[in-house]
């Protein structure tokens, strides 16, 4: 043990860790609705919902079907984004010609739905979600204990998030994502099936939300309002980095949790602001966001 | 938003100013026979929210400007008109003057940092904007945190008139309401109001007819954000009650239901839809946690079947201006 600035390199090194790990989910959230918004040109407000169904579909795959964490963190995501492709079908669909802000409206209120079902059936108090045993237990690394389970959630988004960006910017499939959010009536042309690359993409976007929600699950309680809490947060990260560039939202997700992290260590009392304030400075000096462009 | 083609652009003028001054008059005299037919606290409490809704359709109706965080003026001007109420001993006209003002220079910051944004990002950033500031209600001493500010006293009006009574509270509270929705009608019908409408229609056109639209934008985002402080202030002052849950986020969302239901960028629109949604609201009030499935079910169906909103709606199929 030593001490950094006054402060036991033990508490210091645990909230940066706490930060990365709420920067994974960060990073997670809003590479999904920089994916979504740049196909469907809608925000897709039910995120946070989403994230928060991904939790409960892991609580309910362990409670009733014996599913435990493994297999729940490929369930999940596939059943949320079924449930996100059924949306795209039924709903968004019809909103494509109109001003953006009716998509944000529409998921709004799908938000408001799954958040009451959710309380309706389970209650507002959170429920556990207990690890899975190769999880368990953690490394003493000399100047702080690290726990096994977070060294894997920041490692596994950061995966799925490098992946995510291989996929979009290094593939044939994401050259034909990008060319469709261009111009999607000449790829059209090309005799590209666009109106099913946009359902893929939106149920896509909506099973990382899920991936991260399972993610969730084991540190923070299953709870039905644990998504709305985030999403705004989420909104800001996505104000701060602009949703122009897969990467920069990586970046911005991870480092505003470290971020927030520190905050945590040396202004307690503004670690609930720290984003906000952030975001309000970036406005004044970089209007379009660190890596976004004008619009 | 939507273009809803204006009916009567080629009809003559006075056929529109007559369907509004109809409507206006029934309004009226609904809220005076109001009163005696169902519970004035019930009413006063719907026209403070009718007041709210209005202003937010101000920026959403007629600038095009989709606000998500407008409980942030409603909610601080309760707060501080509460305060001022309560520990500084102002009278209610000062109280909620106190509280309008707040509103306005909450929006004159909060405004200037959106409007550097266009379209979907200004709604993310008033959201977050609001969020932070309803960080800073949780954690200041003033606002009481989770209990709020309970038990302010209502007072005596320019002290003569004591509000405890509550038929002169309903009267004070109705005129409020009458002289905000006569202001925001004025808005709209102003020079400046047309530049507004420009703007929505379609904002570079705007620029380079030489208009500053950034200018225009932030003047009426700051005449919005004065108009929901005055109805938050109002509230506090009928309610005798600030609390977290007039500047927490599911407020910006139910103001924006209201407006919506009744109908966006129409005058009517959102003095019916908030009417509705607290109706609902009362009677609901048992079924707990259904509420939030029932609003979630509401917005969906509005923006899927019904974009234009009650009012809209009718004043389509009767191609009457409302």
């Amino acid at each position: 043990m030593f001490e950094i600035f006054g402060i036991p390199s033990n508490a210091l090194f645990g909230q940066l860790l706490i930060g990365l790990i709420n920067g994974s989910f960060y990073a997670l959230l809003s590479l999904g609705l920089a994916v979504i918004f740049g196909m469907l040109n809608i925000i897709n407000f039910s995120h946070g919902a989403q994230y928060m169904m991904g939790a409960f579909a892991a609580y309910l795959l362990l409670q009733y079907s014996g599913l435990g964490y493994w297999p729940a963190l490929i369930l999940a995501p596939i059943l949320v984004g079924i449930t996100g492709i059924i949306i795209e079908r039924t709903m968004l669909r019809w909103l494509y010609k109109l001003d953006h802000l009716y998509g944000l409206l529409l998921t709004f209120g799908l938000a408001l739905i799954f958040e009451g079902l959710a309380r309706n059936q389970f209650g507002s108090a959170g429920l556990p979600y207990t690890l899975p045993d190769s999880l368990r237990g953690g490394q003493n690394l000399g100047f702080m204990f690290l726990p096994n389970y977070r060294a894997w959630v920041i490692v596994a988004s950061l995966i799925v998030c490098l992946g995510t960006w291989f996929v979009i910017e290094r593939t044939r499939l994401g050259a034909y994502l990008r060319a469709a959010t261009e111009n999607p009536t000449l790829v059209r042309a090309m005799g590209i099936n666009v109106p099913r690359m946009i359902t893929l993409t939106y149920g896509f976007g909506v099973a990382l939300a899920a991936f991260a929600g399972v993610m969730a699950a084991p540190i923070y309680n299953v709870s039905p309002q644990m998504g709305s809490e985030l999403i705004i947060v989420v909104f800001a990260v996505v104000v701060i980095g602009g949703m122009g560039s897969i990467l920069g939202a990586i970046v911005t997700g991870f480092g505003l949790g470290v971020i927030e992290g520190l905050t945590k260590v040396f202004f307690p009392e503004a670690s609930n602001t720290v984003i906000f304030v952030i975001m309000a400075i970036v406005l004044l000096v970089r209007p379009a966001g660190l890596f976004g462009r004008r619009g | 938003m939507e273009r809803v083609v204006d009916p009567l652009v080629k009809k003559p003028s006075a056929l529109r100013t007559n369907s509004e001054t109809i409507a206006f008059v029934v309004m009226i005299a609904a809220l005076v026979v109001a009163p005696f037919m169902t519970y004035p606290l019930f009413l006063m409490q719907a026209m403070c929210f009718a007041l709210f809704a209005c202003a937010f359709n101000l920026l959403i109706g007629y600038v095009g400007l989709l606000s998500f965080g407008h409980a942030l003026y409603f909610g601080w001007a309760s707060y501080l008109s509460a305060y001022a109420a309560k520990a500084w001993g102002f009278t209610p006209e000062l109280a909620i003057l106190t509280g309008t003002l707040t509103g306005a220079v909450l929006g004159l910051l909060a405004g200037a940092l959106a409007i550097r944004r266009q379209g979907i990002y200004f709604a993310m950033i008033t959201l977050a904007l609001a969020q932070m500031m309803f960080f800073f209600a949780l954690q200041a001493k003033f606002t009481g945190g989770e209990d709020g500010i309970q038990g302010v006293p209502r007072g005596t009006l320019f002290g003569l008139i004591d509000l405890r009574n509550e038929m002169a509270m309903y009267v004070v509270v109705l005129a409020i309401f009458l002289a905000g929705f006569m202001f925001i009608y004025r808005i709209i019908h102003s020079p400046f109001g047309e530049v507004l409408k420009a703007i929505r229609e379609n904002e570079a056109r705007a620029i380079s007819l030489g208009y500053k639209t950034d200018r225009y934008k932030l003047v009426a985002f700051v005449l919005s954000a004065a108009l929901a402080g005055l109805a938050g202030a109002t509230k506090a002052i009928v309610l005798q009650l600030a609390s977290l849950t007039d500047v927490n986020w599911p407020m910006s969302g139910e103001v924006v239901l209201m407006t919506l239901v009744g109908g966006l960028g129409t005058i009517f629109g959102p003095v019916v839809g908030s009417f509705i949604i607290l109706i609902m609201q009362y009677k609901l009030a048992a079924v707990g946690e259904w509420v939030l499935v029932i609003q979630g079910v509401i917005f969906v169906t509005c923006v899927l079947l019904f974009r234009r909103g009650i009012v809209g709606e009718l004043a389509n199929k009767l191609r009457i201006k409302l």
